[in-house]
């Protein structure tokens, strides 16, 4: 039997990019703890990243190749995507076909189909998910710095004197970060936050100042800022004049941004406005962390421009402590854009248009068919599938039918595309249902090659679980793929460190410090220093072998005259306005426990726990003007779609806004998929999606019942009645709702859950009230709960009994009341993760004055003391109690 | 010189009044006490466990022959008074004695109704009303095997289950399609059956008899729709009705029952009855609880004391029949206008209904488990609207207190 093995690895979620302890013991089991040596983390983990052990089982794995939903060998499928891509080039060219990748792909695998599309294909039709996460941030850098260069890193979170975050719940969405800010705050209370986001997130909890701005007015506030440093005398003017270009226009351009305009644009007061003017003003340190609120915008590359004009404008680069710092929300979306994954990129951080560059590249990766001009951006791509321009595509580990803006465009164009390959670990997600073939890729845990997270440090994330069924790397699939192609030479990589040395090699390529992404010094890396390898920081040319931490330090900047780019930009409103028929803002975004599209963090019951169910929040104005109540069913609509969700009534969502996260899909919702709604509007030079800013209605959903079901086996549920799947410990919970009343509630109930077992009842028929519970052999089976109105007991409860290995006579006198009787307890809605801590255990030492602090609550409960990703909402708890 | 008190019936009711009466004036009167059968007095009630095996008679003798003695009451067991005279104020037992009385209690109890039809008098065929009839059982058991039960109400279970206790192979004949439709719903009644079913009784449900066939000893029963079944022993428990024959031959107004007013007087102001003879105000009584009230009122008056006033209340229906406990009270059968809230666990033979009309309480049943029956009882005597819990409330009283502390507490 094998022994207990450890291996170094990083985190599958986000862009922090974490380092993992993954341990498998003797019996196959899983265990993960974060890497106290890794620099991004030094052993944190978020809620997330403490729970990937829960999501390593083969549920819903994808282990064989299929084609046209048959099994099929390796070879079949292979010579059906080459044959089927090659008919298509044969008869349309080869732009006629394309690859959808994903920011979830190792850089090897990301480089190889890379290379495969624009080297070899001919086409550069490949474009990423990193589209719809970071496109504009990439353009922001670009324009200012000549390339796509993030200047800052981790440590100058900590290093910041006035740390400004914009368009980002760091506290939800990059937790590692979040907490090292915390710390860092509690460590020197003089450092200053700043939150700019039109929502009250849990983020602002450790903010001196929230910034509350009208969504989508984010250039205007930033122009103020540069106006107010220029009209105040703050700005460095030996920086400007011996480091950047520009600055006149960018000034001109923001010159008529006082404080009262800025605030009437923001819809701030201008005393806030004001106070975050001189804050940023009166510091040197000042780092501006940013990620979607910024980037999602059809102003996202302006916005970023914005927050770097004023940057360039005080010299706070390349020094620690400072710099603009674009956050990525994938763990190797970084890994994509340094091999060019983005369509309108060549590689290695080199340009399809520069004919250099295209010589370079064309030489390096012996090729003649290297493409010349940009390929469709991930809207226009789909767009294209949908008019029939495209006709065969190749969808790698992503999920566009969830992802992209319009999403039932999407679906359509993908359900009439001839040729759909989709490359996955899922047996089953919203895409593959559309997949004419389908080829198991490796996942999280099989998956070994580099990543590179936010502050551009690379890491190997390793394999440390046995292959599951016939899954390949996606480098190989692709490599394969080529080798049929006709393309064998080039393509002939037998495992991950050629292609890194290739990667690598063509990043240093006639490269002597013209361009950024250089790994010069890792282009003969050895097999075993590849797989030791250390996290380290890019560039490592020659002449950095250790890697760099910041960038610009020298004050060169990689334009052609080495002079940052001032960029002079109008506060320009988002494309949609709201009108009286959609009167109301639609923005999305993340939540703390779910990832992208759940395929792997609704695994976790524990995940599950935190917020199972999707919800709008809304303002209670507005929620009183359309008659939306908390806690009941809404119906959000857009001019492009629909759906409905649980309402949450709150302050924290400012008037004119409603916000709903982005993660529901077909596979755990019915009619929850936000994307469906989202405006097909994107920033003109990025092609980045405005996926915070969409105007939609929001109206009662009045079902003919409510209902939720609890279920130790998984149901079969129709599709268009509304419902929800959550895994949970040992059941499936599933909140339902249906248009047609149930007449017979337990013919009902037994026909969804079969009929055998102890059926307990109860019924209410004048208020449509009816539950029941199936019990085998005195283990809980299942529980039923309908009824007319929204407002029932709790699942909290009724949840934990499914752990039970009896359920006692008093839980069974319990059950249907679905609430504990006397000397049961109730944990209540799962709050900490990590721990397994319920609200109501929190809420109850709080009340009994045994906790008056965070720092009590983890003491006595231990909640919040593994990742802290909940202490935000722990310290909420007990300000409101 | 005190005043001479005559009890005839040494049943509960009788006896319960004597027993307050002693508490209350212990040496006002004199008192004599009439019993027909041939025993102390016993707790009717407890016929039931008898015959199942589960007591004695000793076990269920209330007051055994000593404790007349130490009482001073003198008792005439076995004797049966046949005449009243009222102008003599003297009682006439059937050995002729003759005893007076200044104040008399009639506690005559009531007689099991048994068909008129051919065949009732055959040997075998018996009610379950006495001890006589439970040793009639019990001996038949030790050498039949047929039992028959007519009527599948409260009694007539009670027999059956036992019967099946002692051995016999027991069938309950039932007219109507439900068990126990006095205190019991359709579903309740069912669960009934079918927990009595799984127990080894047969039902014969809308089974009317016709006749009893044997020609010494009953052999068959006969149905109206002419099928018949063997049957070595036949109990007829289809009802009773108040024992008001002496009353009525003696000229004491009757009419179901002997009349009383509120104080439990006859029309001969000396004279007063309790118990199943009974009719007060329009109702007669069967259960055990209305009948202690009246014997509390009653022993007050006698005891000049003046002040109690006898009042049919609601009441509940708390029974525990075959070993399965039972509660009902009020309207639970309802109508259109009334909602129901039904809780069922069947494999834990638990069914509990309520009856709600403009939010309040007017009905209960319970099946198989009846702790919240006072409690429920209670919130439909007093009329409480239940809105707030409407929810728990068939969660039980100790569910929903908690939930309200929590509520003041947290």
């Amino acid at each position: 039997m094998a022994k207990s093995v450890t291996t170094n690895t990083t985190c599958a979620y986000c862009g922090v990019g974490c380092g993992v302890l993954a341990t498998r013991d003797e019996n196959g089991d899983v265990s993960v703890a974060g890497d106290t040596e890794h620099p991004s983390n030094y052993g944190r983990l978020c809620s997330k990243g403490s729970a990937l052990a829960d999501t390593v089982g083969l549920e819903n794995r994808l282990l064989y190749p299929e084609i046209n939903g048959q099994r099929a060998s390796w070879d079949e499928a292979l010579n059906e995507v080459s044959q089927r891509f090659q008919q298509v080039i044969d008869q349309h060219g080869p732009d006629a076909v394309a690859i959808y990748a994903s920011g979830q792909l190792l850089t090897e695998d990301y480089y190889v189909a890379n290379k495969l599309m624009k080297g070899f294909i001919g086409s550069a039709n490949i474009d990423t998910n990193s589209r719809l996460c970071m496109a504009s941030a990439v353009v922001g850098y670009k324009r200012a710095f000549g390339a796509d260069s993030v200047p800052t890193c981790y440590e100058d979170l900590e290093q910041a004197d006035l740390i400004i975050i914009e368009g980002s719940n760091t506290a939800w969405c990059h937790p590692v970060i979040f907490q090292r800010i915390n710390q860092a705050k509690q460590d020197r209370p003089e450092l200053k936050i700043v939150v700019i986001d039109p929502r009250q997130t849990a983020t602002c909890e450790i903010a001196d100042l929230h910034l509350p701005l009208k969504s989508g007015s984010d250039v205007a506030l930033f122009n103020g800022l540069l106006n107010y440093l220029q009209q105040h005398h703050f700005v460095d003017n030996d920086f400007i004049d011996g480091h950047t270009e520009g600055f006149s226009q960018a000034v001109a351009s923001a010159e008529s941004y006082g404080i009262d305009k800025v605030a009437e644009l923001c819809g701030l007061n201008e005393q806030d406005v004001k106070r975050f003017f001189s804050l940023f003003s009166s510091t040197e340190k000042v780092v501006t962390l940013y990620s979607q609120g910024v980037n999602q915008s059809s102003s996202g590359s302006d916005n970023s421009n914005s927050i770097i004009n004023c940057h360039l404008a005080t010299g706070r680069i390349g020094n620690v402590g400072m710099g603009p710092f674009s956050i990525t929300g994938q763990p190797n979306a970084m890994g994509g854009r340094e091999v060019g994954g983005l369509s309108n990129q060549l590689a290695a951080h080199m340009e399809i248009h520069n004919p250099k560059h295209h010589d370079l590249v064309s030489r390096f990766w012996q090729t003649d068919n290297l493409a010349t001009q940009a390929g469709a951006k991930a809207v226009d791509m789909f767009d294209d599938v949908a008019s029939g321009k495209i006709k065969a595509i190749w969808i790698m580990a992503t999920n566009p039918v969830v992802t992209m803006p319009n999403a039932e465009k999407v679906k359509a164009a993908l359900a009439n595309c001839e040729v759909v390959v989709v490359s996955d670990c899922d047996a089953k997600t919203d895409t593959t249902e559309f997949a004419t073939v389908l080829l198991p890729a490796h996942t999280w845990g099989e998956k070994d090659g580099t990543v590179t997270n936010s502050e551009r440090r690379i890491s190997h994330q390793r394999r440390f679980l046995p292959i599951a069924g016939e899954a390949r790397p996606d480098w190989w699939i692709i490599s394969q793929v080529a080798k049929r192609m006709g393309f064998a030479d080039a393509f002939a990589y037998e495992n991950p460190v050629e292609i890194f040395r290739e990667h690598a090699a063509l990043s240093s390529f006639e490269n002597d410090g013209s361009r950024d992404f250089d790994l010069g010094a890792m282009a003969a890396i050895s097999a075993e220093q590849y797989d030791d390898l250390k996290p380290i920081q890019w560039p490592v040319s020659t002449s950095k072998p250790a890697g760099t931490a910041r960038l610009f330090e020298d004050k060169q900047f990689f334009t052609t005259t080495k002079k940052a780019q001032f960029i002079a930009v109008e506060a320009t409103p988002p494309v949609n306005s709201p009108d009286k028929d959609y009167p109301l803002i639609l923005n999305t975004g993340r939540i703390r426990d779910q990832w992208h599209t759940m395929t792997r963090s609704a695994r976790s019951a524990r995940l599950n726990g935190h917020i199972p169910e999707p919800f709008v929040e809304i303002h209670p104005d507005d929620a009183s003007r359309w008659s939306i109540t908390d806690g009941a069913l809404a119906q959000i609509d857009s001019q492009w779609g629909r759906m409905i969700a649980r309402v949450q009534v709150t302050e924290s969502q400012q008037q004119g806004n409603v916000f709903v996260p982005m993660h529901w899909n077909a596979q755990y919702a019915s009619l929850s998929r936000v994307d469906a709604l989202v405006n097909p509007v994107v920033d003109p030079l990025s092609g980045q999606p405005e996926f915070k800013h969409t105007p939609v209605k929001v109206s009662q959903y009045k079902p003919a019942w409510h209902g939720f079901i609890l279920s130790r086996e998984p149901l079969v549920l129709e599709p268009q009645q509304y419902w929800i799947r959550i895994k949970g410990e040992q059941f499936w919970r599933y909140e339902l709702a249906g248009e047609q009343a149930i007449d017979d509630g337990i013919a009902w109930a037994k026909a969804q859950l079969g009929a055998e077992g102890d059926w307990l009842e109860f019924s209410d028929s004048a208020l449509h009230r009816f539950r029941a519970a199936k019990v085998i052999d005195d283990r809980l089976q299942s529980v039923v709960f309908i009824a007319a109105e929204y407002d029932m007991p709790a699942r909290s409860w009724l949840s934990q009994l499914f752990v039970e290995e009896n359920i006692t006579d008093e839980m069974r006198l319990s059950l249907l009341a679905g609430k504990p009787g006397a000397g049961l307890p109730d944990v209540g809605p799962l709050v900490c993760a990590c721990f397994g801590v319920g609200e109501n255990t929190i809420k109850d030492a709080v009340s009994c004055g045994d906790a008056k602090t965070a720092d009590d609550i983890g003491q006595l409960l231990k909640a919040g003391t593994n990742c802290g990703s909940c202490l935000p909402e722990i310290k909420k708890l007990i300000a409101n109690s | 010189m005190k005043e001479k008190l005559v009890l005839i019936g040494n049943g509960m009711a009788g006896m319960r009044t004597v027993d307050e009466l002693l508490k209350l004036a212990p040496n006002k009167y004199d008192i004599t006490v009439f019993g027909a059968e041939p025993h102390g007095n016993y707790n009717r009630i407890m016929l039931s466990p008898v015959l199942a095996g589960d007591k004695t008679i000793d076990e269920i003798i209330i007051n055994d022959l000593k404790w007349y003695q130490d009482n001073d009451i003198n008792l005439y067991i076995g004797r049966t008074i046949t005449e009243i005279d009222r102008v003599n104020r003297q009682v006439i037992a059937d050995d002729g004695l003759k005893v007076s009385y200044d104040k008399l209690i009639l506690a005559t109890g009531s007689l099991p109704f048994m068909l008129p039809i051919p065949g009732s008098d055959l040997e075998g065929v018996i009610s379950f009303r006495d001890i006589n009839d439970v040793n009639v059982m019990i001996e038949t058991a030790k050498t039949h095997k047929k039992a028959i039960v007519i009527g599948g109400g409260l009694l007539g279970l009670e027999a059956a289950n036992g019967l099946m206790i002692q051995g016999m192979d027991v069938t309950v004949v039932h007219r109507s399609d439900a068990l126990m439709n006095q205190q019991l719903d359709a579903e309740a009644a069912a669960l009934m059956q079918q927990q009595l079913e799984e127990k080894g009784l047969r039902f014969l449900m809308n089974h009317d008899t016709q006749a009893l066939l044997g020609s010494d000893r009953v052999e068959k029963i006969r149905f109206a729709d002419g099928s018949e079944v063997e049957a070595d022993l036949v109990v007829m428990a289809i009802g009773v009705r108040p024992n008001k024959a002496l009353a009525e031959k003696s000229g004491i107004q009757c009419e179901r029952g002997i009349l009383v007013n509120d104080i439990l007087q006859t029309f001969t102001p000396n004279i007063y009855a309790v118990g199943e003879c009974v009719q007060h105000r329009e109702k007669t009584f069967g259960l055990v609880a209305p009948l202690f009230e009246q014997a509390k009122v009653c022993a007050n008056h006698l005891a000049e004391l003046g002040i109690a006033i006898y009042v049919t209340a609601a009441t509940a229906t708390k029974l525990k029949v075959t070993g399965i406990n039972l509660y009902s009270a009020g309207d639970f059968m309802g109508d259109d206008t009334t909602e129901q809230l039904v809780f069922k666990d069947p494999a834990r033979h638990i069914y509990k209904k309520l009856v709600l009309k403009d939010n309040k309480l007017i009905g209960v049943v319970l099946y198989g488990d009846t702790t919240d029956g006072n409690w429920l009882f209670e919130l439909l005597t007093e009329k409480q609207d239940i809105t707030d819990i409407r929810q728990d409330i068939l969660f039980g009283q100790q569910f929903v207190e908690q939930l309200e502390d929590t509520v003041v507490n947290g």
